[in-house]
């Protein structure tokens, strides 16, 4: 069966011209693979495997982005480089570190 | 947002049917996944995967990378046959001839002829020759993009303002994670006798991705 990603000849709309200034988060998401591509953590493969398997309506909703994260952090978890206790509490300070800024 | 939702297995959250708000419509707070990159990158950081300025150097080497690389690639090949044979032989080793390092990928190179035009996509993604061209605009990520260039190339190329003849065949190349395509325009006339310099004043991001042609 065809999944969500594999979108090659599907009748779709106009092509919206849209275009942005990466941000800073962005590119370091993108930096963040890289390095990790260079130390051997992280495959492309798997990068492609974990936004894949994302549902259909978070691969529609999320942007780009945000789907390089969050496989990126999938991978991590996967491989057992991070855990899922200490990247809920890292994200649980950081949440909190900007709500008492 | 409450963060006892993201204790276990943040990444996934989403397969739970729980909406975040996107970043545009709260511009003062951080969205989930901005929160999970400076998670995952502090996190990496004190366990000295990589260090802080491993991450300011990879980002300047992503600003640094922009198409003018790919024009001066572009313009070499139009002054130097020799090296225009090269870089259709084996893409890879010829930017490298330019100092241009495709790291794991395999470059190929596809030149557009008077009788003969390539496009370029990656249907499944995103994948590009970003360390000649810089990273990707947005529409070339996008599901219509991503759709119909493969299935009505000409019409996806009319909207950018590019109409083919008849006579001229279209070849469209769709990427890989190991294997990213630039296109070498056609050289337009009337340059004749111009300088590999001026040349590559002319040569845009997108004729390199074959949605337009190169014009003086």
């Amino acid at each position: 069966m065809r999944q969500h990603h594999d979108m090659g000849g599907l009748p779709a709309g106009p092509v919206a011209r849209q275009e942005h200034d990466y941000a800073l988060w962005e590119k370091r998401v993108d930096a963040l693979m890289m390095l990790l591509s260079q130390r051997q953590l992280l495959r492309v493969d798997e990068l492609r495997r974990n936004i894949e398997a994302l549902a259909p309506d978070a691969y529609d909703t999320m942007s780009y982005y945000e789907r390089w994260i969050s496989a990126i952090t999938q991978t991590l978890l996967q491989r057992g480089v991070l855990t899922s206790d200490e990247l809920g509490r890292a994200m649980a300070e950081i949440e909190a570190r900007e709500a008492g800024r | 947002m409450s963060s006892d939702v993201h204790t276990h297995d943040p990444a996934h959250d989403h397969r739970h049917g729980h909406a975040h708000p996107p970043h545009a419509e709260a511009p003062e707070r951080l969205s989930y996944y901005q929160v999970m990159e400076i998670a995952v990158r502090e996190l990496l950081i004190a366990k000295s995967v990589f260090a802080a300025e491993d991450v300011r150097r990879a980002v300047e080497a992503m600003d640094a990378r922009d198409p003018a690389q790919g024009a001066r690639v572009v313009a070499r090949a139009w002054t130097d046959p020799a090296f225009r044979a090269r870089l259709l032989a084996d893409g890879t080793a010829a930017v490298r001839e330019l100092g241009y390092e495709m790291a794991t990928f395999r470059l190929l190179v596809v030149e557009n002829t008077a009788k003969l035009h390539n496009l370029i996509v990656c249907t499944l993604c995103s994948c590009y020759p970003r360390m000649l061209l810089g990273l990707p605009p947005d529409w070339y990520k996008s599901r219509a993009y991503r759709s119909r260039a493969v299935r009505e190339p000409r019409a996806v190329l009319k909207e950018f303002g590019t109409v083919l003849g008849d006579d001229v065949e279209l070849r469209v190349h769709d990427s890989t994670a190991d294997m990213r395509y630039l296109v070498l325009p056609e050289r337009p006339a009337g340059t004749e006798g111009w300088s590999e310099e001026r040349l590559a004043a002319l040569v845009g991001r997108d004729c390199m991705i074959g949605v337009t042609r190169c014009h003086v």
